[in-house]
Order: structure tokens, then sequence, then C-alpha cells
């Protein structure tokens, strides 16, 4: 599946293609501040929704897209970093900075302990034992449940709902400060994964992706390889899932059901996987896609379900991966 | 009552419990074994067993064993005819990819969990036991029907291992597992093979539903624990291995019975599962590897 993704490694090189990317991105971030003022408040909530989960579906990519391995059990990094920030928040009163540093810190090592066992399988494998883990990691959400009050949820107090940031005052009540702070979190996981990918140790994931045996042949640690991407991977999704509580002052155990590794994956396989942009784009449409099909069913997980059935068939690069092998080989 | 017959109630209810993994599990290591498709979608064929038997034997007059009977039949041709159609639609359409079939079943699984949920609506439904028998043991009386499940799977388990032990059918099936394209060489319609083989796994799943929905009900969202539990018992008995499934099969399935009595359902979900993932990562081949391969 992925290598119909592929990338020509080194296509970026030129100096041409820097600018031209450079510019794409500029424009991206640009728009999608200059939306802000043309929604409505309820789209507004929307995006500021999606470009956290953009954040989520960018750090999955790391791993699927950028290394080829296909995990499924995302969520317990997603919440790893929602109840590290959460609960250092609600019963240690941490102030909102150091929750959120406490939710990444978590992400990223819960992704290196889960990496050192699974990252021993490959293939189905390593996706059925991401899915137990992360089922673990669901059911002990549940099991502390004097911790984290289980499905039913702990929304976090007034007093982790602002913070002063060098003397300024930022409330987290506020909309627009919601919508401005995730998008310079997607900035920020925008620049990372940009400058991972063309990093050395970034081309050794590609050649993974292409070919595990060989780069191992040329004398890659593979293994070290796999891990460094899983933690990068995992701390970004953990970012997000930090984010995502402290923006909206609710952790609860069913943002750890499987439905979230679900979602990550379909964002990065309908945008593109291997694309910078991909999961953006694939975050935006499925987001929409779901909740207008939310208005008028129940039954909207159907949606999601027939999505992943014709994108696995007919689609398997994504709508920026095709764009960019049929048009644009520039694209990021 | 004292311990012993305490301990014989818990674990006739673990035996119940094994008889229907077992079943759904066989199916799970059956696809798993002859096509090297992890099916993801096992637990809601699982549950369009339980949810037909409901619909058949209430549209079904008369007597309830009647209609139950007719639920046996009916059903799991019905899921073996939609799992079939999922087959060629889908799943060969893909060439078996490893990792793009387990995408595939998954939004398999929403697309039928989903329209069930359109069509059958949130609720859980109850079915009427085909019969009320009560053996009654020298401690306490117990059901007939929940020994009348043990019975049934044991057969049906055996008829299966006759199946694909002794008959022609079974060596195509054997042949396939064992090397894809040497069957091919031979003249096996491999294709075919897989289009059936994928029907009969999904029909066990059904046929496990279908004994079960007496005791408990039918609901949309049924299909998720038959569908971990399967896959628990599939790896520590080993991935394909039908012989060390139904093994692991009695042994989850009796000792969660017992388990669970004694210590927090939760935990004990968590422990099995950790454990599995464990055995996936250290042993691939099973616990009991050594004896079945």
């Amino acid at each position: 599946m992925t290598e119909n993704a592929a990338a020509k490694p080194g296509a970026n090189t030129n100096p041409a293609a820097g600018l031209k990317t450079a510019a794409l991105y500029a424009a991206v971030i640009a728009a999608l501040f200059l939306l802000q003022f043309a929604l409505p408040e309820y789209h507004r909530l929307s995006v500021t929704r999606i470009m956290i989960l953009a954040v989520f579906a960018i750090g999955y990519n790391v791993l699927f897209g950028y290394t080829g391995l296909l995990s499924l059990g995302h969520a317990m990094f997603f919440g790893a970093g929602l109840y590290a920030a959460g609960l250092s928040a609600y019963h240690l009163g941490w102030s909102v900075p150091l929750a959120f540093a406490a939710g990444v810190a978590a992400g990223a090592l819960l992704a290196l302990l889960v990496g050192c066992v699974a990252l021993r399988t490959t293939g189905v494998s390593f996706m059925i034992v991401t899915l137990m883990f992360a089922q673990v990691a669901y059911l002990a959400t549940l099991y502390f449940t004097g911790y984290t009050r289980g499905d039913e949820g702990l929304v976090l107090p007034q007093s982790s709902r602002s913070f002063y940031f060098f003397g300024a005052l930022v409330d987290l009540t506020d909309p627009a400060t919601r919508y401005n702070l995730s998008l310079l979190l997607l900035g920020i996981a925008l620049a990372v994964v940009h400058r991972l990918v063309r990093s050395r140790s970034g081309r050794a994931m590609l050649a993974i992706r292409e070919n595990e045996p060989r780069a191992q042949m040329l004398g890659y640690n593979t293994f070290a390889v796999k891990l460094q991407a899983l933690v990068i991977s995992g701390a970004l999704s953990a970012t997000a899932g930090a984010a995502y509580a402290l923006l909206f002052a609710y952790i609860g155990s069913s943002f750890t059901t499987i439905q979230y590794s679900i979602d990550a994956l379909l964002y990065t396989l309908l945008g593109g996987p291997g694309t910078l942009l991909g999961p953006v784009f694939g975050a935006f449409l499925m987001f929409y896609l779901v909740d207008i099909a939310s208005q008028y069913t129940s039954a909207y997980l159907l949606v999601t379900g027939c999505a992943l059935i014709l994108l696995v068939l007919y689609f398997p690069a994504g709508i920026v991966g095709t764009i960019k092998r049929r048009w644009l080989p520039w694209l990021p | 009552m004292d311990f012993a017959p305490f301990l014989f109630l818990a674990s006739l209810e673990g035996l119940v419990q094994a008889a229907v993994l077992c079943l759904t599990a066989v199916g799970l290591s059956l696809v798993f074994g002859v096509m090297r498709v992890v099916n993801v979608a096992h637990g809601e064929f699982f549950m369009l067993g339980a949810v037909l038997a409901w619909w058949v034997s209430g549209v079904m007059p008369g007597s309830p064993a009647l209609g139950f009977v007719l639920a046996l039949v009916v059903a799991p041709c019905l899921v073996g005819a939609i799992a079939l159609c999922a087959d060629r639609l889908i799943l060969a359409r893909l060439d078996y990819n490893p990792e793009a079939t387990i995408v595939a079943t998954i939004g398999i699984l929403y697309v039928i969990q989903q329209t069930t949920l359109i069509a059958f609506g949130p609720d859980a439904r109850p079915v009427e036991s085909p019969f009320y028998f009560r053996v009654q043991f020298p401690w306490f009386g117990y059901s007939g029907y929940k020994l009348l499940v043990i019975a049934a799977a044991t057969l049906l388990l055996l008829a299966t291992w006759y199946v694909i032990a002794k008959t022609r059918i079974g060596l195509v099936m054997r042949a396939t597992r064992f090397d894809r394209d040497t069957a091919r060489a031979f003249g096996i319609a491999v294709h075919r093979v897989y289009a059936v083989v994928f029907a009969v796994g999904a029909m066990f799943a059904a046929v496990g539903a279908v004994l079960v929905v007496p005791i408990r009900q039918a609901h949309y969202l049924m299909g998720l624990d038959p569908l971990l539990l399967s896959f628990i018992v599939v790896i520590i008995g080993g991935l394909g291995s039908i012989r060390g499934t139904v093994v692991a099969a009695i042994l989850i399935g009796l000792s969660d019975g017992i388990i669970s009595v004694f210590f927090s359902p939760t935990l004990a979900k968590m422990a099995s599962t950790m454990l599995v993932a464990f055995v996936l990562v250290f042993k691939p081949d099973g616990l009991f590897a050594s004896q079945t391969r």
C-alpha cells in the first residue's frame, strides 16, 4: 500500500522546489489564519478541533506514511497526552504549560516503551500488537476510574483555563485564542516533520519503508530508526491529545478507543500517506463528511466504513498523493 | 453453597462460554490459516448471526423451538452469503494483500455494524429459548439449554475436524493453506477455495451467535467482545492452527469464567490482552507451537 504513495527521495532537493514548498506552507497557514474571520462560531470551533486532529494525523503519518509501519493503536499515544495533561492539571493543579509538557513527555515515553516490544514484529503482527496495547490502555482508563472517572470523564477546573505567558494572560475560554493556538501547533508540527523528513534519519525512514532488508544491508540500524520514528510519532500524537484536553477542558475514556486510532489512519489514507499536507486535508474532509452525515443519521460511522473500503480499493495514494504523482511532483 | 459446587457452577458457565468462543475462533483461525487474512469484521458476522436469529424467530409463528431451528439454518446461510459477497467484491480485488485487507475489513466492520443499526435500531433484542428444561444436580438445577450449547459446539467441531482431516474438500483446503502457488499449479481454483473458506469462517461465527442468543441478547454492538476474545484465542493457540485454537478457547473460556468470579473483569481483560501482545511478540507461533505445526 505505502509504496504507491512513494516520494522519490531527493526529488525536493533543488532550491526552486524548496522555495515553492515554503510558499505553499505559508499559503496554507495564512489561509487558515484568515479563515477564522470568515467562519461563523460553530465552524470556527470545528476547524479548531480539526487542526488539533490534523496534528494527530501528521504524527501518525510519520510512522505510517514515511516509515511504512501501520499502527492500529495510536489512540493510546493521543490518550497518553490527553490524560497526562488533563490529570496533572486536575489532580496536581499544574499550570497549563507544565501540564502540556507532561502530556508530550508521557506520549514520547509510552512510545519508547511500546516500541521496544512492538517493533520486534512487522506487518500484520505489528498491527495486532499495537491494537492490543491500545486496548490495554483503554481498559486502564476504565480500571483506574477513581482518578479518571472512566467513560463519564472529567471537566478541567477553572484554574487551568488560563495561564500567563511572559506576563501576558492567555485565556483558553476565548474561541479566538483557542483557534490561533491550535493553528500555531499545526504550524509547528508541519515544520518539525518537514525538517525530519529531510534529515539523515528521515531518509533512513524512507529507505526502510521502501525496502527494509536493503536498508539493513547498507548498514542502517533499522530498529533504532524505527524506534525514533515511533517516538516522534507518539510525541506528536500526544501533543495533539494534550492540546485537546487543555483547550476543550474535558478528558474521557472515549478518546482512547480504537475509533480514534482508526480515525488517524483514515485521515492519513484519505489525504495521502507520505505527504506532508495529506493528513491535514484528510482530517478536514473526513471531519466534515462525518459531521454532515451525523446530521441525518445516528449511523454516521457508515461513512467511515465506506471511505476505508473505497480508499483501499481504488485510491491508495490518497488525494494529495495522487495530485503529487500526476501533476505536482515537487509537493512535500 | 460450598466451594466445590460453586467451582463446578463456574466451570459449567466457563464451558458454555468456551463452546461459543471455540466456534467463533475456529472461524477466524480457518480464514487466517488458509487465506492469511486477518478478518477484523469477524465479530460483526457474529453480531449479524445473532440479530438475524432474532429476526427469523420473530417472523416465524408457532413454537419458539421451530423458529430457533429455522434461525439455526437461515442465519448462518445469510451471513455466509454476505461474507461471500465481501470476499468477491473487496478482498479478492485487493489480491489478499495482508495490510490492505485489514484496513478493508475494518471498513466492512463499520458498514455491517452501522447498516444493522439503521435496519434494526439500537435496542437489545431478546430471543426466546427453544425449550425450558432444567437438569437437576445434587446442589443446583442447571439450564438444559446451556448443556445443549456445549454438546452442539462439540459435535460441530468434531464434524469440522472430520471434514478437514478426512475428506477431499479438506485436502484442497490444506493444500491451499500449505502452498498457494503449488496448489494452483495442481489445478486447484485457489480463489474459489478462498471465497468458500471466508464464507464458512463467517458461518462459524454466526452459528456460535445463534446458539448464544437465547442466553444473551442481540445488539448491534455485540461484535466487539467476541472479536477481541477470538483474536486472543487464535494468537495464543498459534495463528491458523485449528487444534491450538480449540485448546486455547477452552483454556481462555474456562479461566475467564472462573477468574471473573474472583477478580475484577476489567483487570482480567487487561491481563489477558497484555499476555497476548507479548505472546505475539516473543512466541509468534503460539504457546502450543511444538505440538501443532
